[in-house]
């Protein structure tokens, strides 16, 4: 069974706060369903369908659906980190094909700004059960510096440099500008990013992404609720998972999972990276982006130093525009799970209703993709393929 | 700074890995090799990750490696290195740089295990230039 043309993406909604301090963690969860119900044309009462990762309070899926008053006869819970919500588009689009549901929602909420979360630099306790915790907790895997020594490496295997790492973040804050909302709205340039304070070898500041509170929700429909809509029509084409790890010990810090979902993702969608014209690439870290990348096809493996220099990833310059609403980098990382608001600027740009400065024209085919975890130990891939009907 | 002066937390010991974390209190480095197919691994498991057997047996590892990849953590109160360092027995394992200039730490750099106290459990293994 393919997934290719068995759902739409019917509504998406990006919350607008970055602060949270007045609301909620459930509160948020509810918000975002209610901004992509009425941005589908749907109600409450049409969702049959719910999905959510380890974001969502309490039990989960269970407590989201208590708050919400939802009745639904399909619940997935998929944890995959900051890319459980393109996997989460993937299998809204299975379960639909299957007859499971019609409508399914998909949620993400956070607020580590208002809590006060140290999220970049502070490691995290984890369980003690959890099977790596003896064996790198003691020596303070933080999430830079973990992402830190996959940009470590690629430098030092294929002469990768943190000025062509800043070109990532230099695209973002070309698109951020255009962006109300995003929280740094500054355009910057190569030499900012590289004067920027080191945080770990060879990350800087402006290599990483933001802290932001907020969230967004995300409708899958079947072909006949989407027709019945009064929307532009996304119709999801193919997707890819995979989860890449330590290999038992042989590790290879230079490329992702994504070297398994994308060809997954484009052989399901019969298309091909030179058909993508807008990319929406989780963005932790510039060098997320940079072999994600690589590793999707839009380049050699060792070449996304070169691919994404001198602007080649800004909407109107570049070959290949990216994270058009400023990304993780400028814009928003709600939770620290960026893989939702990369689903909902690609939908934005499918539809026209990117902000007029970025958007592609004929933007006919993107591309999602969601890492979750860390790149330097163990991470879900996931990747997602739209076209505007 | 070195990382001597970060405060180390203990490891979580578990019956599957007390053996590994007895051998630490002794200055020695164990990995797992699998009878079944051959295969060293790391973090150690009772099940081998390549195979699935559950002839996995403890290994003394040489303590010499070189390091695959590193990054030094400057915005902390005692900046330190984390690092990925293969050992001759072919297993790549997360760990610390320590005993050293931090800013002269290089991939491909010859290290050797040491052991270090941590808050309340067993020494965890560390690598200094060999």
């Amino acid at each position: 069974m393919t997934i290719n043309g068995k759902s739409y993406i019917v509504g998406v909604y990006e919350h607008p706060t970055r602060k949270a301090d007045d609301k909620s963690l459930p509160q948020i969860h509810a918000e975002v369903a209610k901004g992509a119900l009425a941005d589908a044309g749907l109600g409450k009462d049409d969702v049959d369908g719910y999905f959510c990762a380890g974001d969502a309070p309490g039990l989960g899926g269970l407590s989201m659906i208590d708050y919400m008053g939802l009745r639904v006869r399909h619940v997935d819970t998929t944890e995959t980190g900051g890319s459980s919500y393109v996997i989460h588009v993937a299998h809204a689009a299975l379960a639909i094909a299957a007859g499971k549901c019609n409508v399914a929602l998909i949620t993400l909420a956070g607020r580590p700004r208002a809590e006060g979360m140290a999220t970049g630099t502070a490691p995290r306790t984890p369980a003690s059960s959890t099977p790596d915790a003896p064996f790198e907790f003691p020596f303070g895997p933080t999430v830079v510096n973990q992402y830190a020594m996959c940009a470590m490496r690629h430098m030092h295997e294929f002469g990768t440099t943190s000025a062509q790492l800043a070109w990532i973040k230099v695209a973002a804050s070309q698109h951020a500008q255009h962006n109300p909302h995003a929280m740094l709205r500054d355009v910057v340039t190569v030499e900012d990013v590289v004067n920027s304070p080191m945080i770990s070898d060879p990350l800087r500041r402006l290599d990483c992404c933001v802290i932001s509170d907020g969230g967004g929700a995300i409708i899958v429909a079947r072909p006949e609720v989407a027709r019945s809509l009064q929307r532009p029509r996304v119709v999801v084409r193919g997707a890819g998972e995979a989860v890449k790890h330590q290999m038992g010990g042989k590790i290879d810090l230079t490329y992702s999972g994504a070297v398994w979902s994308g060809p997954a993702a484009f052989a399901e969608a019969g298309v091909t990276p030179a058909d993508i014209k807008y990319a929406s690439i989780y963005d932790s870290f510039t060098i997320t982006v940079l072999i994600t990348l690589e590793d999707l096809g839009f380049c050699k493996k060792g070449r996304g130093g070169a691919f994404v220099s001198d602007g080649n990833l800004i909407a109107g310059v570049g070959k290949l525009p990216f994270n058009t609403d400023g990304g993780g980098l400028c814009n928003n990382h709600p939770a620290n799970r960026g893989g939702l608001t990369k689903v909902v600027e690609a939908v934005r740009q499918l539809r026209g209703e990117a902000h007029p400065k970025v958007q592609v024209k004929n933007c006919d085919v993107a591309l999602a993709h969601g890492t979750g975890g860390s790149l330097g130990t163990r991470h879900g891939s996931a990747t997602l393929i739209m076209e505007r009907e | 700074m070195s990382a001597q002066e970060r405060k180390i937390p203990a490891p979580p010991v578990s019956p599957e890995t007390q053996p590994f974390w007895d051998a630490t209190a002794d200055g020695r480095l164990m990995i797992k090799k699998c009878a079944g197919c051959g295969q060293a691994h790391y973090y150690p498991r009772a099940l081998c990750p390549f195979c699935g057997s559950d002839r996995t047996e403890w290994l003394r590892a040489s303590g010499r490696g070189t390091i695959y990849s590193y990054s030094v953590m400057r915005r902390v109160p005692v900046p330190y290195a984390l690092a990925y360092v293969t050992l001759e027995e072919g297993v790549t394992m997360m760990t610390n740089i320590v005993d050293g200039d931090l800013d002269r730490i290089r991939i491909g750099q010859a290290v050797k295990v040491v052991f270090r106290p941590t808050e309340g459990g067993p020494p965890v293994p560390m690598f200094a230039p060999a």
